[in-house]
């Protein structure tokens, strides 16, 4: 099936999120969307799904043009979508989800639940998914979950199949396996459009790449286009994409936890024994897939949380028991990893967000009294430094775009005298400009001689910034490992392997992305 | 470890609590409602008024006649609406306001005081209830409270004698303590157990409606010599003084209303406690990570609008009846939620929606009483206005103006 997008528009209001785009997919073939947060690739997938309306523009199968009303239509005409938030319902199988909105029935309406088995254990067993159709959604780890909403989109005879951001929530090896799969239904005839913001994954697979800059298409290229190049397609100006820095001279441990437990309301131990150091000036890193116990440590650090058992020390003192307002004061910079729920009040205005830990100090409080011209002024200067794009400091943090609200967070984290940074997630949603800016601050902390402690899920990331490397899995640190770890064996770590065990298997499979970064380190080397 | 081992008492007690926070669709409403735009008021307001011509116009006699012959003569439909509408609206006006029929210019401006009178406890209760909107507390107690400051400030008023000045500051500080106390019950109870503070002020309405029930059954309480329900008067020194002389119920409760309305403003945005509250109502997990104390906060919350709501009640008893009764706070508590909504939980909007819906209180008398229009059309104009700010989006396209969410949403996205 050949799908054509011809001069889609789309605006909100006056926005215009599709500016006249035009994508062709040709039969089985894989097509990357590529392009920043908020540059118009999932509005445009909403568009051929049939959520949105065009403003202009046509869909056209085979060269005949289609409408869709909704994703009904879109279904019917061979168009499926993985989401990146799975439409899936949790105390549900993997048959009765698949089957879920057009169910076989029997007599009377009976669910015909053989079949659906049937069904799920056909396609699973074509392309060696590896699924139990009876297996409780809630059960399966979330790369199993995505191949069940892969599984569903082929048993509606999706001919092309939507992936949006299919990597995001999945550890290197389930990457892998995706994108085996991926090639398989390539093989098979699928056609693929693979919407994403990560340049080593775009290359490793598509077959054309188009990039979308401010909901316009800047080009169609091959997957030969080096990532430097497609990175600029996607910025609009050069940028670095590592991150640059100077070895670490780390000075004396300052910061230290020891067997820290954490037992959630609900008898679940989410911290398990975790003790690690953190020196003056080095940024240690804990890498880890979403939900392996990074959330409660950095909230247990910050006295959010009161630990079961174990201690945390700063500088020699206790920080456990404290309240997170003694905690900040000790010195601890904190970037939450979710800045629209704990890092920001969305309603305030960017100045009242920048002393939202320190609104009842001098200079900017006597006694009871607020003065918000000491408020104002600081943040203008503030925002100066950090280079918070925004019209006014009065304005609501909720008008800034996401990078500049993580700037607005260091900003204020940033700009008082710190024993620690703890960063989580710093660069979550932030597109490349705003990584680069977030990630070279990061980094200059550090080189002042504060001890810095990352937790990341981002590979790139930890590898990028970290001078040591912690690798935690339900809840226990698995493996401290330096910085120069091949990413194989981190990621084997991250899905639980130990790290002897991790290099061995490392070594007799290479990962897709892992081979793509030994071709870029010989090819900079033959550059050398 | 020593020190280490947190104590249990201290891990079971925030976890309701940080459950009580999670900002919901429920907060999310709550928060439109609370602080959506002046706007919306007005036209809220203008669409009840609309309404509520309507429902007079179907009680009027001559109009349900005029109405049998309609497309006969639609002519005399249209005035007879006309004039049952207009003299209705104009005798709540004249009730309210300004009474053109008056003899002296003093009866003429007397609806006015009698406004400014009723809106009062309206103001001071709203402004209560507006603190802990913005808050993120939804403070159903008012009720509750003005009856705790008006038995505290009235026990206050007439059972001790003092010197002037003295007494009445006791009086006003009493009933202050005694709203901030019955306020405190829900404020504490929620930050340690998380219990809901829209329940437990419900009930605490109903405890206290019964508390001075029986309050004014007791000895200490009655006319010396009486057994009726109702205190002796409030002691010379204890009063609220009038500010127009004896021809008008209008006192200084009304000035001090106005000054507690001005401190409230400098209170949310001019200290520091008010930030906390403000930020804990915006987003309680960014004020917990940034070290504020959220159950501490609802407690002080609570508190003030206690505060607050129980001055209402000592301006009811010290200055405009002067005793104790069971019924001192008619429904000022309730009434005074549509006023802090209506005011959109901002210091100035409060006192305006407080002066109107004094006037729909002191206006609809009149109306009933010169027309024969029923009492029960303001109470239904009342309930319209909560029922379209609750609905702004109804209002939004009765009056078809933009959505200034989406308008938000798509400038940020720009």
């Amino acid at each position: 099936m050949r799908l054509e997008l011809r001069g889609i528009t789309k605006r909100f209001g006056s926005l215009v999120a599709n500016d006249a785009i035009d994508l062709v997919v040709e039969p089985g073939e894989i097509h990357a969307l590529l392009g920043e947060n908020g540059a118009g690739k999932s509005t445009l997938m909403n568009v051929l799904y049939g959520f949105y309306d065009p403003d202009a523009g046509q869909i056209l199968i085979d060269d005949k043009v289609v409408d869709f009303d909704g994703p009904g239509d879109a279904m019917a005409a061979g168009i499926g979508m993985v989401h990146q938030h799975f439409m899936l319902i949790p105390v549900f199988t993997v048959a009765e989800n698949v089957v879920l909105g057009h169910e076989p029935t029997g007599v009377a309406g009976v669910i015909d639940v053989a079949k659906a088995r049937a069904q799920v254990k056909e396609i699973s067993d074509r392309f060696g998914f590896h699924i139990d159709p009876d297996a409780l959604i809630e059960d399966l780890p979330v790369g199993a979950q995505q191949r069940v909403e892969i599984i569903k989109a082929l048993s509606r005879r999706a001919e092309v199949l939507i992936l949006d951001e299919p990597t995001a929530v999945l550890t290197p090896q389930e990457t892998d396996e995706l994108i085996a799969i991926m090639r398989q239904l390539k093989e098979a005839g699928t056609s693929i459009v693979f919407i994403t913001h990560k340049l080593r994954e775009v290359r490793a697979v598509a077959d054309q790449i188009t990039v979308i800059r401010r909901g316009a298409v800047v080009g169609t290229v091959a997957p030969t286009t080096s990532e430097r190049e497609l990175a600029s397609m996607m910025v609009g100006r050069s940028v670095e994409l590592g991150v640059v820095k100077d070895a670490a001279t780390p000075g004396e441990v300052s910061f230290s936890v020891r067997d820290l437990t954490v037992i959630d309301a609900a008898g679940v131990r989410q911290v398990d024994g975790v003790t690690f150091d953190v020196a003056r000036g080095e940024i240690f890193a804990i890498a880890g897939v979403q939900g392996n116990g990074q959330t409660e440590l950095t909230e247990t650090i910050l006295g959010l949380t009161r630990p079961t058992s174990g201690s945390i020390t700063l500088d020699g003192e206790e920080l456990v028991g404290r309240s997170v307002k003694e905690v900040l004061r000790a010195g601890v910079g904190y970037v939450p990893e979710d800045r629209s729920t704990d890092g920001l009040v969305s309603a305030f205005s960017v100045a009242e967000n920048l002393i939202l830990d320190r609104y009842d100090q001098e200079p900017f409080a006597r006694g009871l009294a607020l003065d918000p011209v000491r408020v104002r002024s600081s943040a203008v200067e503030r925002a100066q430094e950090f280079d918070v794009r925004t019209g006014s400091v009065d304005d609501l943090a909720s008008t800034l775009s996401g990078g500049n609200q993580q700037k607005v967070v260091l900003a204020r984290e940033m700009s008082r005298p710190l024993r620690l940074l703890l960063a989580s997630q710093p660069t979550r949603g932030l597109d490349v400009g705003s990584i680069e800016f977030v990630h070279r601050r990061i980094v200059a902390e550090r080189d002042v001689g504060t001890p810095v402690l990352i937790v990341s899920t981002e590979l790139d990331e930890v590898l990028g910034l970290a001078d040591r490397i912690a690798v935690m899995y339900r809840g226990r640190i698995i493996g401290t490992v330096d910085a120069h770890t091949h990413r194989d064996v981190l990621g084997l770590m991250m899905a639980g392997v130990p790290h002897d065990e991790a290099v061995a298997q490392a070594a007799a499979h290479q990962t897709v992305l892992g081979q793509a970064d030994r071709a870029v380190e010989t090819s900079s080397e033959e550059d050398a | 470890m020593p020190g280490v081992t947190p104590d249990p008492q201290s891990a079971r007690l925030e976890d309701p609590a940080a459950e009580t926070v999670a900002p919901g669709r429920g907060a999310q409403l709550l928060r439109e409602i609370t602080t959506g735009n002046a706007m919306i008021s007005v036209l809220a307001v203008v669409a009840a008024l609309f309404l509520g011509a309507v429902l007079i116009g179907a009680a009027d006699p001559k109009v349900q006649n005029a109405a049998t012959y309609l497309f006969a003569r639609p002519g005399d439909f249209g005035s007879a609406l006309w004039g049952a509408v207009s003299n209705a609206y104009s005798a709540l006006f004249q009730g309210a306001v300004y009474d053109f029929d008056a003899q002296t210019f003093a009866r003429a401006i007397r609806p006015l005081t009698e406004t400014m009178t009723m809106s009062v406890p309206l103001i001071f209760a709203g402004l209560g209830l507006a603190i802990g909107f913005r808050a993120g507390l939804f403070n159903i107690g008012a009720q509750g409270q003005i009856i705790l400051g008006a038995i505290f400030g009235g026990y206050i008023g007439f059972a001790w004698h003092l010197p002037i000045g003295l007494h009445l500051l006791l009086a006003l500080i009493g009933a202050m303590l005694g709203g901030a106390i019955w306020a405190s019950i829900a404020g504490v109870l929620k930050a340690r157990t998380g219990a809901h503070e829209v329940i437990v002020t419900i009930m605490l309405n109903n405890i206290a409606l019964y508390l001075v029930a029986y309050l004014l059954s007791l000895k200490a309480f009655q006319r010396p010599g009486s057994v009726n329900p109702i205190s002796p008067f409030i002691d010379k020194n204890a009063e609220l003084p009038l500010l127009l002389g004896s021809g008008f119920r209008l006192h200084a409760g009304f000035l001090l209303a106005l000054v507690a309305a001005v401190g409230v403003w400098w209170l949310m945005s001019r200290s520091t406690l008010g930030f906390t509250f403000r930020a804990v109502g915006a987003n309680p997990h960014a004020a917990r990570t940034a070290g504020m104390s959220v159950e501490r906060t609802y407690i002080w919350v609570m508190g003030i609008a206690g505060a607050l709501a129980g001055l209402g009640g000592a301006a009811q008893v010290l200055g405009t009846e002067r005793v104790l009764t069971g019924g001192v706070a008619a429904s000022f508590g309730f009434d005074a939620i549509t006023v802090a909504l209506l005011g959109r939980s901002k210091p100035l909007g409060t006192v305006l929606a407080g002066l109107l819906f004094g006037a729909l209180r002191a206006g609809g008398f009149a109306m009933q009483a010169r027309t024969g229009t029923p009492i029960d059309v303001v109470l239904v104009v009342q309930s319209l206005i909560v029922l379209l700010i609750a609905a702004p989006p109804l209002v939004r396209s009765i009056f078809r103006l933009p959505d200034p969410a989406r308008a938000a949403l798509t400038g940020a996205r720009a």
